[in-house]
């Protein structure tokens, strides 16, 4: 009874990624390469290529008609930029506007790089015993670091406290 | 240190704070349209109701005019339809349905059920149109002006803010 229920039920359901043959495996392969390009804009974490919502079908559509109609890559893209806006590239292009979308974070890990080794070499600097608390109780490393500390008042065994 | 490289982390949390902040006021779904104070455009395309008959660009020249992409499929036109049906009562603006990817019986059953504020409507059964219009999703209207150049485009069902806010007080400012 079940058995039967299953079989009724997969009847009907066919396969969504079984390709129907093309006539052009060439112009086929240029447009699932331009497609990868494309953002789909329903579910928009993934290329017009991948996924199976119903715009990204009449997309790739379109793609594969403005390909056989002999337009260039930059042709199509350029359509599809003029009706939806730069978000429709699946990789952002590098624009003025998108200048701190791309070089914003090698900026920041260059500059935090360099802050890092900037106080690790004024921290290298200082002699072993500055870092032992006991030695200098008074101090306040930071003015060490920035070199406006008062001159060490000297410790001996005698006058440690 | 001084007292100023203290407040440093505290600026740099107040900048964060702005973008993110921003950053959580604007939908990341939202597409804006590039077509915005550009020409519409053109379509001819078989009226829904007389597929003998075709609505073209050329008929709305000179005319401010709404697009509205609906389909009898989608579950958030029915939210906005009443505002366009009461919009169509109160002032004389042409309305255009722009019906996507239906069923010629479907769609004209839909509005009969649901009320027809439509000056025309035409069928987009390939969504060929709409694609051009940048269309994405069903609900979208337009707003374009008597130049024929798109005004505004709101992405989604309309809202009587919406409505209020943006639609209508750009229909009269149009209009002069």
């Amino acid at each position: 009874m079940i058995a039967a229920l299953c079989w009724s039920v997969s009847g009907p359901v066919s396969a969504r990624d079984a390709l129907p043959a093309t006539a052009d495996p060439a112009l086929e392969k240029r447009t699932m390469d331009l497609a990868a390009e494309l953002r789909c804009l329903v579910c928009q974490n993934q290329t017009i290529a991948d996924s199976d919502a119903d715009l990204a079908v009449d997309l790739r559509n379109q793609v594969r008609r403005l390909l056989g109609e002999g337009k260039s890559e930059r042709e199509v893209l350029d359509f599809m930029t003029a009706r939806y806006g730069d978000f429709v590239l699946y990789r952002p292009p590098v624009k003025s506007s998108t200048a701190l979308l791309w070089f914003g974070p090698p900026v920041l890990l260059v500059v935090g790089m360099f802050t890092l080794w900037t106080i690790l070499r004024r921290r290298s600097r200082l002699s072993a015993d500055r870092f032992d608390p006991d030695e200098y109780p008074e101090d306040d490393f930071d003015d060490h670091l920035a070199g406006t500390a008062d001159a060490p008042v000297s410790r001996t065994a005698a006058n440690r406290s | 240190m001084t007292r100023w490289q203290y407040l440093l982390p505290l600026a740099l949390f107040g900048v964060l704070v702005a973008f993110l902040g921003t950053g959580l006021k604007l939908d990341p779904r939202e597409v804006p349209s590039p077509l915005i104070n550009k020409p519409a455009p053109a379509f001819a395309l078989p009226r829904l109701d007389d597929p003998a008959q075709q609505i073209s660009l050329q008929d709305m020249a000179g005319k401010v005019w709404v697009l509205n992409v609906w389909a009898s499929w989608c579950a958030p036109c029915l939210l906005e339809h009443p505002l366009f049906v009461d919009l169509a009562k109160r002032k004389p603006v042409t309305l255009v349905g722009l019906n996507y990817k239906d069923k010629r019986e479907d769609a004209l059953n839909w509005l009969r059920r649901h009320g027809d504020p439509y000056t025309a409507t035409m069928a987009d059964a390939k969504g060929l149109v709409a694609i051009d219009y940048g269309v994405y999703g069903v609900p979208e209207t337009f707003v374009i002006d008597k130049q024929g150049q798109v005004r505004f485009k709101h992405v989604g069902p309309v809202t009587p803010e919406v409505m209020r806010q943006d639609i209508e007080p750009l229909l009269k400012a149009l209009d002069v």
